[in-house]
């Protein structure tokens, strides 16, 4: 049984766009953060597939999910350390309440 | 002669500590030091004369150029470079004397004159470093080191003009006398420059194959620029307007610098330069001897007018440089036998002069001391209450107005040799000059000592000895000078060369000088009761040419001449408009440049507005477009 390319890219795609419409509609800071990690996923997907398909035989593509999921790990123990931060001062993780850097 | 680098160090020295811990010091304590760094100098220049002079002559009769210091400092090429270090000739070890004496007794002087004076350790600090300037100026041994000690006289000039600080006519003197004597200095740099660039150094005897490849042409550009810094710090015609006003400092400064030392710079600086001038510039050398000439004549006129008596002995300083310059300008030839007398005549002259100068001032400041007044119309009669004073005054007198066995017969005597060596018409000029320099000289006299008594608040007293000491010191100077046989040390050429009395000459200038001195009796001498006020000078000039006494008694109006050119010609037309340009040109410019800066701020403020989905959204749309727009190239 043999999966054709486009249908990973397909899945990948359609994580992408869902992350992206993820962080720009959801209110709720916590859930933006799993849409970027949707997103990353989708790009990791991305990696894996085109080394997989195209490459055959090689690891870079592999190499840099592993990288990836291992930045996105760190990234996510980061952005939940600020969140709890600011949830400690604002009470909540509203994003609309969230604009002190205006202009 | 390795001892003589303690020459400058030991007044360095004195400076520093004076300087840095003379606040601390009792003022006795201040001046007794001074006065022994003073003194020590004098007898280190003393010996370094006589080592220098009793050493034998070189085979071509002239007397060696030793240079015991030189360390090069900056050096720009393989001939081209700055060094700082001592030379001496013959011309050097005689200013060396000649500034060492003049100041020690300026030193001992002090004592009495500045007796109980606020800042009286300053005045022995700023002594010191005019003392120290002054003799690395004359030991330079290259024209670079020359400028940068030059700088320094000027400096400490300065700082004694505004001893006073806390007078306004002492501040504004003080910074006239710098921006003038800056101003002509600006003239010396450039002429350094252009000799160095084309001379391809800065020693005095440049390399004469080096010289004729470079440009010759330019020498006498070179040495031109050159004269004016020197005429700026002699006070020639029409730079001399600062000396007038620095008669604001101490007395005792005026007698150091203002009379004997800093004010001969300018001729020291073209004696220095002689053998160039004569070489290369003989058309140069003539300029400057008809501007010595008739500063000399301009200087007399006026001083016979002035009713202040440190005013009568400032234009009278000014007048007798305008001997100097005349004398060495009127040079054609090395030899002194045939035309090149003038060399040594001129520093036969500024030898007596720093004496008989110094004695006048420091006697002039005796007797202000006395009647607290510079007013000549406040003194008269004071032979009786001062008769120290008096007779070292009058020898004064009559060595300026070349009387013989004084002093200035001698040297004055031989500047009318060489003048008359140069044409007839200068010589009979000068002679003019002479005469009327005794004529203002004994004006003031007999103003002075004798003429109408007016009434003194409390009766005039003697000086104390610090300051008689030097009175009868330098009188005794003055006496003897004249019998030096100056040109077997001096002379143009180096060799040595007999002065000799040209009798015509000298009786022509005594026949001038007695009558004029006859004039000045029969005007001033008189006693009798203090006329009505108005008539308080009897001057019989005044009613001869009643235009000329006024023009005279303004300074021919040079200073308003000044006055007119810096503020309404070149503040009013020229640097109001520049900074008008600057103000609203320039500045606006660059104003208007924030201003839109700051507008645009604050017009695209509101697009920062913190909502970070915002952000993505623009983020996204971005690289939306940016993909489409790849797609569609």
């Amino acid at each position: 049984m043999n999966i054709p390319m486009e249908y990973y890219l397909a899945v990948s795609t359609i994580m992408m766009f869902a992350g992206i419409y993820g962080f720009l509609t959801r209110r709720n800071l916590l859930a933006m953060l799993i849409s970027v990690e949707l997103m990353l996923n989708s790009v990791d997907i991305n990696f894996a597939v085109f080394n997989r398909f195209l490459f055959p035989g090689e690891l870079e593509g592999f190499f840099f999910t592993v990288f990836a999921i291992g930045v996105s790990a760190a990234e996510t123990a980061i952005a939940i350390a600020i969140l709890i931060n600011i949830y400690r001062n604002m009470r909540n993780i509203q994003v609309e309440n969230i604009n002190e850097l205006n202009g | 002669m390795k001892f003589t680098i303690f020459i400058l160090l030991l007044p360095a020295f004195s400076f520093l500590l004076l300087a840095l811990a003379g606040k601390r010091m009792k003022p006795a304590v201040a001046g007794g030091i001074g006065t022994a760094v003073s003194g020590i100098v004098t007898v280190l220049s003393c010996m370094t004369a006589f080592l220098y002079f009793g050493a034998p002559r070189l085979q071509d009769g002239t007397h060696a150029v030793l240079i015991p210091y030189n360390a090069t400092w900056l050096p720009f090429t393989e001939t081209l470079h700055i060094d700082m270090g001592i030379l001496l000739d013959p011309i050097s070890v005689m200013m060396l004397i000649v500034i060492s004496t003049v100041s020690l007794m300026v030193h001992i002087y002090s004592f009495g004159y500045m007796k109980g004076e606020k800042g009286f350790q300053r005045y022995y600090a700023f002594l010191s470093l005019f003392t120290m300037s002054m003799l690395g100026l004359v030991v330079a041994t290259n024209i670079f080191q020359m400028y940068a000690f030059w700088e320094l006289v000027g400096v400490s000039s300065y700082l004694l003009i505004g001893f006073y600080y806390t007078r306004p006519a002492a501040i504004a003197a003080s910074k006239k006398a710098f921006i003038v004597t800056r101003f002509a200095d600006l003239g010396f740099l450039i002429g350094i420059l252009v000799y160095g660039y084309y001379a391809g150094t800065y020693s005095f005897r440049p390399d004469m194959v080096a010289l004729m490849s470079g440009g010759v042409a330019m020498l006498p550009l070179a040495l031109g620029l050159m004269f004016v810094g020197g005429a700026g710090k002699s006070a020639m015609f029409p730079l001399h307007i600062w000396l007038p006003d620095a008669m604001e400092g101490p007395t005792p400064v005026s007698a150091l610098i203002h009379a004997a030392t800093m004010v001969v710079a300018g001729v020291y600086l073209v004696a220095r330069m002689f053998p160039l001038y004569i070489g290369f510039a003989p058309g140069v050398l003539e300029a400057i001897g008809w501007t010595g000439a008739f500063t000399s004549l301009f200087a007399a006129v006026i001083a016979c007018v002035q009713t202040d008596i440190k005013r009568v002995l400032a234009f009278s300083t000014i007048s007798q440089i305008g001997f100097m310059i005349t004398s060495l300008g009127v040079c054609t030839s090395l030899d002194p036998q045939q035309g090149g007398l003038g060399y040594m005549a001129s520093m036969f002259h500024l030898f007596t002069h720093a004496m008989f100068k110094a004695l006048l001032f420091l006697g002039a400041g005796s007797i202000i001391h006395a009647v607290h007044s510079n007013e000549m119309s406040k003194m008269g009669g004071l032979h009786k209450y001062m008769p120290v004073t008096h007779i070292v005054f009058l020898i004064a007198c009559l060595s300026i107005a070349g009387i013989p066995v004084f002093s200035g017969f001698f040297s004055k005597d031989e500047i009318l040799t060489a003048c008359f060596g140069y044409s007839p018409l200068m010589g009979w000029f000068m002679t003019g000059v002479a005469a009327i320099t005794a004529f203002y000289m004994f004006r003031l006299y007999f103003q002075i000592f004798w003429g109408r008594n007016p009434r003194y608040d409390h009766t005039p007293h003697e000086s104390p000895a610090t300051m008689t000491f030097p009175l009868v010191f330098l009188a005794a100077a003055t006496c003897m000078a004249g019998f030096i046989p100056f040109g077997d040390f001096i002379s143009s050429n180096g060799t040595a060369y007999h002065i000799h009395i040209d009798k015509i000459t000298a009786a022509a200038s005594i026949a001038a000088a007695l009558m004029a001195i006859g004039l000045a009796a029969l005007k001033y001498a008189r006693t009798g009761p203090i006329l009505p006020c108005g008539d308080d000078l009897p001057d019989s000039a005044r009613g001869l040419f009643p235009a000329l006494h006024k023009a005279a008694s303004h300074r021919f109006y040079i200073d308003e001449i000044y006055q007119f050119i810096t503020h309404k010609i070149i503040f009013a037309c020229i640097s109001r408009p520049i900074a008008w340009i600057d103000r609203h040109i320039v500045d606006g410019f660059f104003n208007a440049l924030g201003w839109t800066a700051l507008i645009t701020g604050e017009e695209i403020r509101p697009m920062q507005s913190g909502h970070i989905q915002q952000y993505a959204i623009w983020f996204l749309g971005g690289a939306l477009a940016i993909t489409v727009l790849l797609l569609l190239i």
